[in-house]
């Protein structure tokens, strides 16, 4: 589904990580570890096609792809419904009704509000619902456990599992404190081109 | 997915994103009431300070009026892109698959509804103050109708050049003014030859190819700006 071949991407002349390489197929997750700076965020928005490598060569063969950073992307001005109507309109899928999804990620007392007034635990699942309105078979998840409770954060192992499940993939970066548990699980150790 | 399908479901995207932005700007009243009420408070600083010399307020009311829309429309262009870059909405726009391009034009467009169809509908009463004679009035409202969309179109490649920068309204201004230098001298041309009765179409004529220009070529600028920015 997608498969990176030695990606470099340099910052000042500095490559950020040591070449990155792997394969992805669908029902797999590629978790994404390593220490505080090495790299994670810059990967994923490679892989995102936000940031463009210094070189190598990135193969995406999925349909739709969907990301959750440290920016989560919600409108403050807009409610929790009208931020998911706004993206299921945009990104032009159909599938399960926002107010289904607001449920599934547990949002349904607060769906009229304004997303000013979430938690930014709440704002974290409005953003996960947000991945549910997309469809998409691949995600790129960013520190999704941050911000997020207990229950949060087994919400994130119930719809990542799901998601595999159904044929999906996703790469997960996280710095470690924990872990999904998905049998098709490749751990990636990320180290900082710094290092090398 | 085969053409028409994507063309369609572009299309829903390029509306619903203007939907957004106009929603948006309604909830944030402020943003959407400060460019208007400066554009009304500097035109009227104009008598006061000159004072209520009817001729001469007739022979400057195109130039006041149309340098009092070029500042009321650099305040608001920094909200162009400013609030989706920051909270990550731009990011997702991005991978989306949309082309970058299309959501520029969009949001320039909603742009323009917000920021510019105010000043070119409050023309008249900006008129009627700075005594600009009857038969140039119909002259103002069209070069402000054909000569505002130029403005946001121009000043979305500013801002998404500028959109990084912690302080890039600053910046902006000092690089969308001279851009906006030819507009100004030719709609205000145009209002001052209807004032003379001498003809003016050619000036409307050059303004319209500014925007036919515009419109074509602003949005990519703006959507490599953007990239840029993002990087």
């Amino acid at each position: 589904m997608l498969s990176a071949s030695q990606i470099v991407f340099e910052r000042y002349f500095e490559p950020v990580f040591e070449p990155v390489n792997f394969d992805l197929k669908s029902g797999e997750l590629l978790l994404v570890t390593g220490a505080n700076g090495c790299g994670k965020t810059t990967l994923i928005r490679v892989l995102a096609g936000i940031l463009h490598p210094t070189s190598g060569q990135l193969d995406l063969k999925a349909a739709g792809m969907a990301y959750v950073g440290h920016y989560l992307g919600i409108k403050d001005d807009l409610s929790v419904v009208e931020n998911l109507r706004f993206m299921r309109d945009f990104l032009g899928t159909s599938g399960t009704s926002c107010e289904q999804l607001i449920s599934q990620v547990g949002l349904t007392r607060v769906a009229e509000q304004q997303a000013r007034t979430l938690s930014a635990g709440q704002r974290k699942r409005c953003a996960l619902a947000r991945l549910l309105v997309s469809e998409a078979q691949l995600w790129l998840l960013d520190e999704p456990y941050s911000n997020l409770d207990q229950e949060g954060v087994e919400l994130v192992d119930i719809l990542l599992n799901r998601h595999l499940d159904a044929g999906g993939a996703c790469v997960l970066a996280t710095h470690g404190a924990h872990r999904p548990q998905w049998a098709g699980t490749t751990d990636y150790h990320l180290v900082s081109g710094a290092a090398a | 997915m085969s053409g028409q399908a994507v063309n369609a479901s572009l299309s829903r995207a390029f509306f619903a994103l203007v939907r957004r932005d106009i929603l948006l700007a309604f909830r944030r009243r402020t943003e959407l009431l400060f460019p208007v009420i400066f554009l009304m408070v500097v035109v009227s600083l104009f008598p006061l300070g000159i004072g209520p010399g009817p001729q001469l307020l007739a022979r400057i009311a195109p130039g006041v009026i149309w340098i009092a829309a070029l500042l009321a429309t650099v305040i608001s262009l920094d909200a162009l892109f400013r609030s989706d870059f920051e909270d990550g909405t731009l990011e997702q726009f991005v991978i989306s698959g949309h082309p970058l391009t299309l959501i520029a034009l969009a949001k320039i467009l909603s742009h323009w509804l917000v920021a510019g169809l105010p000043i070119v509908l409050l023309s008249p009463l900006l008129a009627l103050w700075m005594n600009l004679p009857g038969e140039s009035l119909g002259v103002m409202i069209l070069t402000l109708a054909i000569g505002t969309p130029i403005l946001s179109l121009i000043g979305s490649i500013g801002v998404g050049l500028t959109i990084s920068l912690k302080r890039g309204g600053q910046l902006l201004s000092l690089l969308v003014f001279p851009l906006y230098v030819p507009i100004l001298i030719i709609a205000t041309a145009a209002v001052m030859a209807a004032s003379d009765s001498l003809p003016y179409t050619q000036f409307l004529g050059l303004l319209t190819a500014g925007l036919i220009t515009s419109v074509t070529l602003a949005p990519f600028a703006a959507a490599a700006a953007l990239k840029i920015s993002l990087s």
